[in-house]
Parts: structure tokens; sequence; C-alpha cells
């Protein structure tokens, strides 16, 4: 009898502990509760997308949620090279963005996906620290002596690019470094660390005026064009093929026109 | 020290008592984390392209990374050796007022993300750099995109694995022989250089293999810092991860070369460092 009781008195604090972290569990994890509340009709569109759509994508992620109540959109933000190696090795992406056709043809040809619709357009700009201590006026200054100048390596879209737009205009350019993706190069021209850098106009316009853009006409020779597709295996099926409705959609247009995409 | 009653040097402990009482809800966890371990290594090997990997190994974007990791990474090993062991030295014979702050704040490498290393080692060294600006001014030096930026960047990270291992070192052995040599006449530098430093030298070549392992690995503070340049600053992690973006075998032929140099080192390292005192 008293074994029995004090047995009791052992277990119930310890009941009362679990019940207690229950409790803060399912009072913390509201996210969680809500999601799987929904029940059927909660979805989520997994997307795959170019580093340089990072603005222009968590925006319309915000519209879609809000005009999709009990959708969430996660986004997976990267090198678009990195992101379709990672598709292919059966990372499980509803949709892919990617920063040009080459990418997303890695992605098409290993596995069967809806026709990619090229839905933006970037271009090159030289990129200059606000103060240009190197005076940076168009592309053949990047070749001048003593110009430190970033470009991306020529594996990812924007590095492809500025190889093309040299090679358009016929110079030779030896950069200090060849960075891995295009945010990362537009970095050590705000830090000041390089003279130059070859980036999207798009990112001139996000960096908010801490670098400085320069058009230059040979740019129009090396316009990336932004494929976006549904993926076959897409386990968000239907929701994945609206969130791609609403990017070629004219409020779509709207908020990558604003942030100096051009589109199609 | 157990009762050494009846044991025989070379007389291995009666094991099959052990064995019959193998505690199964730890060997069980213990195997499935062994596995967790040694798995993705296995993956690699599986997935190499052995047949052109002879092919692969010879190119000269390889060799030149290579060479590039194994220079950087024996040059900063050699700066961490001369930085290094005085202040492993001062953190264990010296007495000073926030001892344990500056031990903690040695140590902090080794859990900070190395891409932060290299944000912290721009904001200083960088052109715009707190130092960095005077070194150009003054020197014409900048260290970004150079050699030797990577070299800093390597040292950074792998310093603390040299200075805790030849720290431990330090404390474990006896400080009788430096006081015996010092009541017998020998200096300080004397007794540092003919006591101290012979007592500890296994720790030394321990933390120095480890420091080397280490910055032959080392990535993300060299890509931020550094930046990643043929020939000049990318080394072998950074051509394995430019490597994936296009050509996924390269990557796999380079991370085997680093995985092999890596599990030579630390297998040639194995009694050394478990037991250092």
């Amino acid at each position: 009898m008293f074994r029995r009781l004090s047995r009791w008195v052992l277990t119930l604090p310890v009941a009362l502990m679990v019940a207690g972290l229950a409790g803060c569990g399912s009072g913390t994890g509201s996210g969680a509760t809500a999601t799987s509340a929904a029940g059927a009709g909660a979805k989520e569109v997994t997307v795959f997308a170019a580093a340089s759509l990072t603005g222009t994508f968590t925006e319309l992620g915000k519209v879609f949620e809000s005009a999709h109540p009990g959708t969430t959109v996660r986004f997976n933000f990267g090198s678009s090279a990195t992101l379709a190696q990672q598709i292919v090795q059966g990372a499980p992406a509803d949709v892919f963005a990617a920063a040009s056709p080459a990418t997303m043809k890695t992605v098409t040809d290993a596995s069967p996906a809806g026709s990619p619709a090229s839905f933006a357009r970037n271009k090159l700009q030289i990129a200059v620290p606000a103060d240009n201590p190197a005076k940076v006026d168009e592309l053949k200054d990047l070749a001048g002596p003593g110009v430190k100048v970033a470009l991306c390596a020529e594996q990812v879209p924007c590095g492809a690019a500025a190889a093309k737009a040299l090679g358009a205009a016929g110079l030779k350019v030896t950069p200090v470094t060849l960075e891995q993706d295009v945010k990362a190069t537009l970095t050590k021209v705000e830090l000041g660390e390089v003279d130059a850098a070859l980036v999207y106009r798009t990112d001139v316009i996000a960096s908010g005026g801490k670098v400085r853009g320069i058009a230059f006409p040979e740019a129009d020779q090396a316009v990336n064009d932004y494929p976006i597709a549904t993926l076959a295996e897409a386990p968000a099926g239907e929701a994945a093929r609206q969130f791609v409705d609403l990017v070629l959609s004219q409020q779509g247009r709207d908020v990558l026109t604003k942030a100096g995409f051009e589109v199609p | 020290m157990s009762a050494p009653v009846q044991e025989q040097p070379g007389q291995a402990r009666p094991r099959r008592e052990v064995s019959s009482r193998l505690p199964w809800i730890l060997v069980v966890p213990a195997l499935a984390g062994l596995a967790f371990l040694v798995l993705p290594l296995a993956g690699l090997l599986v997935r190499a392209p052995w047949s052109t990997l002879p092919q692969r190994l010879a190119e000269p974007h390889v060799l030149e990374a290579l060479r590039l990791s194994l220079v950087t990474a024996t040059v900063a090993t050699a700066a961490c050796l001369l930085l290094g062991v005085p202040l492993a030295w001062l953190l264990a014979r010296v007495e000073f007022p926030g001892r344990r702050v500056v031990r903690a704040l040695v140590t902090v490498p080794l859990v900070l993300p190395p891409v932060v290393g290299g944000v912290a080692l721009l904001l200083v060294l960088g052109r715009r750099g707190l130092a960095g600006q005077w070194l150009e001014s003054s020197f014409g030096i900048t260290l970004p995109f150079t050699t030797a930026g990577v070299i800093i960047a390597e040292a950074f990270v792998a310093m603390p694995f040299l200075v805790i291992s030849v720290e431990g070192a330090l404390r474990g052995a006896d400080q009788r022989f430096e006081e015996a040599a010092a009541t017998l006449g020998a200096s300080r530098w004397t007794v540092f250089r003919r006591v101290t430093l012979p007592m500890v030298m296994p720790g030394v070549v321990a933390g120095a293999v480890l420091c080397w392992a280490r910055a032959l690995g080392e990535f993300g503070a060299t890509i931020t810092f550094a930046g990643n340049f043929p020939g000049t600053t990318r080394t072998m992690p950074l051509a394995v991860y430019l490597a994936l973006e296009t050509d996924p075998e390269a990557a796999i032929v380079l991370s085997l070369v680093l995985l092999a140099v890596s599990v030579v080192i630390l297998a040639s390292l194995r009694d050394r460092w478990v037991s250092a005192p």
C-alpha cells in the first residue's frame, strides 16, 4: 500500500512535467498547429529561385499567401547552378526560377518539367563604389592598369553574361576575384574592396545607393533571360502552377519592373 | 590504477566478461552514430568516377588548386607555430588578470562560422578596413585577393587548434624540470628552448598537424576575405564548391583528394592526439 503510494508520489511530478511540456509545445508552436489544423486545405509551395530574385520573389510570395489563405510559400534562394544541382539530386522543389536558360536546361534534361516560360530579363551594369575611386566611366576602364575588378565566376549566369559582354566589347579584363554569385560580387564593391564589378541592374537598384550603376552599350548583347517552370514531381501540384501564373501575371510584372527587371 | 596483481605486460584484459555484458542500449545508437558519420564519406567513394580519375587529377587547374592549398596551409601552419606556441606558453605559464577571458577569445575562431571570420578580416584588413587602410596608404599593401590573404584567413581559423593542443601539453608537463634548470642558472629563454619545448614536443607536433589539416580545409573565411581566383586564391575547397556548379563529378574527385589527405593526417595522429596528457 505504502509502496504503491510512494510510486504515485514519484510519478505525479513526472506526469505533470510531461503535461506542462506538452502545453508549452502547443502554446509556442502555434504556427505548426495552425497548418495542421487547416487540414487538407493547407499546402506548401517550395520555390527554388535565383539569388537575384530574392527581393521580388519574397514580395510575390507574400502576395500569393494572402490570395491563397492556408498556403505557404517557402523559398530556397541561391546560385541558379547550385539550385539546379540540388533539384537534379532530388531536392523536393515545386517551382524553379533560374537566372539563365542554361541552368534551367540542366533541370529539364534530368527530369520532365512543365515547359519553362521566360518571365524576366536582366541586364548588366558596371557597379562602382559611391566615390568611384578608380574613375570608372565605361566598360573599357575595367581593363585599365591598377583597376581592381570583381566578376562572377563563368560557371554562374552573371559570370557567363559578363564574359559575353566583355567578349562583345573585345576587352580582356583580369579580375582580382571570381565570386560564386552576384550578391557576393556586389558586396565586394559595397565594401570598397574592388573598384568595379559587373552585376545586374537589379542588384545595383537593390543596394539602395551604396553603389553606383553605370550602363554600357555592350550589355545589350548579354541579356539574361529568366525562365520559370513547375517541376514534374511538384508535390504541391496545382498551387505550384498558380504561383507560376502569379509571376507571369500583370501583378508579377509590376513587382519585377519596379525592381529593375525588363519583362518580355 | 586498478589492481595490477596478475596482469602482465602485453597480456590482454579478460575480454569475454566485457562482451557478455554489452549494454545494447548503448551499442545500437553508437553504431548508428558511426554509420551517420562514415556513410556520407563512403558515398563519395561509391559515386567517384574511378575510370577517369587519373586524367581528372592531372588537369592543370586541379594541380594548381592542390599546389596552392598545400603551400598556403603549410605557410599558415608555420605562422601559427611562430605566434601560437608563445601564446600557448603565455596562457599556460603566466598568471595575469583576465587570463580566462583571453583563453576564451583565443578559442573563438573554433566555433565562429568561418564566413564571419572572413567578414571580420575584411573589415579590419580589407582595403577600406581599420588596419588595411593604413597598410595600403603607408606601404601599398592590400591583402584581399592575394595569396597572403589566403594564408591569413587559414591561420585565423586554424591557430586555435595549435594553441589548445600546446597549452594542454604545457599544463600536463612537470614544471619541476623547468625550476631545476632555472636554479642551475639557465636563463628563461634557455629553459624554454632546452627544457620546456622538448618536453611538450608531441603536443606541438599534434597541434601543428591538426592546424595544417584545418588550414587545408578552410573555405568560408578564404572565399570571403581572399576571394576566388585561379592560381592566386582558389584553393581546393573553393575549387570543389565551384566545380559543383557545373561538373559534380569534378567536385567529387576534388573532394576525394581532400578526404584522403585528411584521413591520412588524422589516422597518423590518432594516438598522439587522443592520449595527449
